[in-house]
């Protein structure tokens, strides 16, 4: 029962891990752009709602009013005046701009906020469980956090599947230059899709902060897992972020129970064992 | 030619670094024209098409599209003014089914909404031989298949001028000649057509006019007929030495 319940964990904080992943996940299947800043976008969202939760007095829920928008605003704006200009056959200029944006972050946040840890307090909830039988306890935020996972995925498919702007991403995806002859505005369209991707950071960051203490530096570790997730599940594939997240949450969870100590190195060596058995992850969606 | 020109190149200057692709080019083309052109490899036939298509600048001079500079417009404002064009090595969207690539084209190349364009899309992909196919990912289809994709997209955009780059090449004799009737009723359309293609006998039986490209610069220019027989041309582009 204790492995049961154990493996139910590992699933739950999948969810949180795939959150994580779906922006990066997103970004680079549109334009092949690797954001190394993500995992300090993530915390940048941590500390956006944590401001307006000191500000206005409301929960970190009800931040999301604010910070979603803000994150959607400030993706696009990056974009377009930033890293629009450093895309094109060689994916090195927008990456070592994404790691300056990185040092930024992290070196902003650190001097408004200080090394200290901060947490955005959701009250009884975030403990609250039920249980199934006697043995196995359902924490009822991990369980929520991933619902909301798969609820972004499943928007997120059919905003790709279903509507103009999804047909746009799917072209540019494919062939940017064709997409423009096609009268296509592939700018505009990358602008979007890291607006998208910066919505679902800012939803990743709050969830997480819900979950764990922050710090200006917590950014790194974030990227890492999110990255793990990405290169399990396939590059480009969202379904596929989804399963690479539940993979590392299982891997993790699964170490953890061995021995604490392995918890976070069970993931790296999943994420190792997958990187040599099958280097494009198991839904890969971009072939080069 | 009666008809008011829809492209003039006036003076178009383009090298990258010491490599000149093209040289002080004026060209003027007729509405419902069809121009053939043809040069040796590296002669800047396909630089030509990225200028006008907006894929690269000119280092000086002036593209007029229906009286307008052009100079300064993107690729997708190209597109939705009325430029068309295939790529040499086909750029199909290879996820997407033949339909949706065709679709894509229809709905972003000329405004109009899903529902308005999956009529024309079909007309276009019975023009265009495809329609067998149109649930097919575009990836797996065949060389010949791919062309006539590259074809009906631009297609799809409502071009008024519509640019082919080589889209005869690597097909059979057969398949070309296929491509050939499929082209040469287009024309019927009153599109106004640039075809570069080393066929020769594909751009005879197609254009009205042919110019030849050499070193960035145009050496011929008139009838079909004529400029394949011009001495220079036979010259530089067939090596064949004048008696």
């Amino acid at each position: 029962m204790e492995w049961i319940s154990t493996l139910l964990q590992g699933l739950l904080l999948g969810g949180v891990y795939s959150l994580f992943a779906i922006g990066l996940s997103l970004v680079f299947g549109v334009m092949r752009l690797v954001n190394i800043a993500h995992g300090d976008l993530i915390v940048l969202a941590s500390f956006t709602s944590y401001v307006v939760v000191q500000a206005l007095g409301v929960g970190p829920l009800m931040s999301l009013v604010i910070v979603l928008p803000t994150f959607f605003l400030f993706g696009y704006l990056v974009q377009l005046l930033v890293l629009n200009r450093t895309l094109g056959d060689d994916m090195l200029p927008p990456m070592i701009v994404t790691f300056g944006l990185s040092i930024v972050i992290q070196n902003a946040l650190f001097d408004v906020f200080t090394a200290d840890n901060r947490k955005l307090n959701l009250g009884p909830i975030e403990t609250a469980s039920f249980r199934l039988g006697n043995d196995i306890a359902i924490g009822i935020y991990p369980l929520a956090v991933f619902a909301i996972a798969i609820a972004t995925i499943v928007a997120l498919q059919a905003l790709f599947y279903n509507t103009k702007l999804g047909r746009e991403f799917r072209a540019t995806s494919d062939d940017a230059e064709a997409a423009r002859m096609m009268g296509i505005n592939t700018k505009r369209v990358f602008a979007v899709a890291t607006g998208i991707g910066m919505v679902v950071i800012a939803i990743a960051g709050v969830l997480m902060g819900v979950r764990t203490t922050f710090d200006p530096f917590s950014g790194p570790v974030r990227l890492l897992f999110a990255f793990e997730a990405v290169i399990i599940g396939g590059l480009g594939s969202i379904w596929g972020t989804l399963f690479g997240g539940i993979v590392l949450g299982l891997a993790q969870a699964i170490g953890g129970q061995i021995d604490p100590q392995f918890q976070i190195m069970t993931g790296h060596i999943v994420f190792l064992v997958v990187l040599l058995l099958r280097p494009t992850g198991f839904f890969p969606k971009v072939q080069h | 030619m009666g008809a008011p020109p829809i492209l003039e190149l006036c003076q178009l200057d383009k090298a990258f670094g010491k490599i000149v692709i093209a040289e002080g080019i004026d060209l003027s083309v007729s509405q419902g024209e069809g121009l053939g052109i043809i040069g040796p490899n590296g002669a800047g036939k396909s630089t030509l098409f990225n200028l006008i298509a907006g894929d690269d600048r000119p280092n000086s001079g002036d593209i007029l599209f229906d009286g307008r500079s052009i100079n300064d417009m993107k690729p997708y404002q190209r597109s939705r003014l009325g430029i068309g064009r295939s790529y040499q090595i086909p750029q199909p969207f290879g996820k997407m089914t033949v339909f949706e690539n065709v679709l894509t084209a229809a709905v972003f190349g000329s405004g109009t909404t899903v529902a308005e364009a999956e009529d024309r899309c079909i007309e276009i992909l019975h023009r265009t031989g495809l329609m067998g196919e149109v649930n097919k990912p575009a990836g797996r289809l065949t060389l010949l298949q791919r062309k006539r994709l590259e074809l009906a997209r631009s297609l799809a955009t409502r071009p008024r001028l519509l640019l082919l780059d080589e889209i005869a090449g690597g097909l059979t004799e057969v398949e070309t000649q296929a491509l050939i009737n499929t082209i040469r009723d287009l024309r019927e359309t009153g599109v106004t057509l640039i075809w570069i293609e080393h066929i020769v006998h594909a751009l005879i039986a197609t254009v009205d006019r042919l110019i030849v490209l050499n070193g960035g610069r145009i050496i011929c220019d008139g009838k079909p007929r004529e400029v394949i027989q011009s001495p220079e041309v036979r010259r530089i582009y067939l090596g064949v030495e004048p008696e």
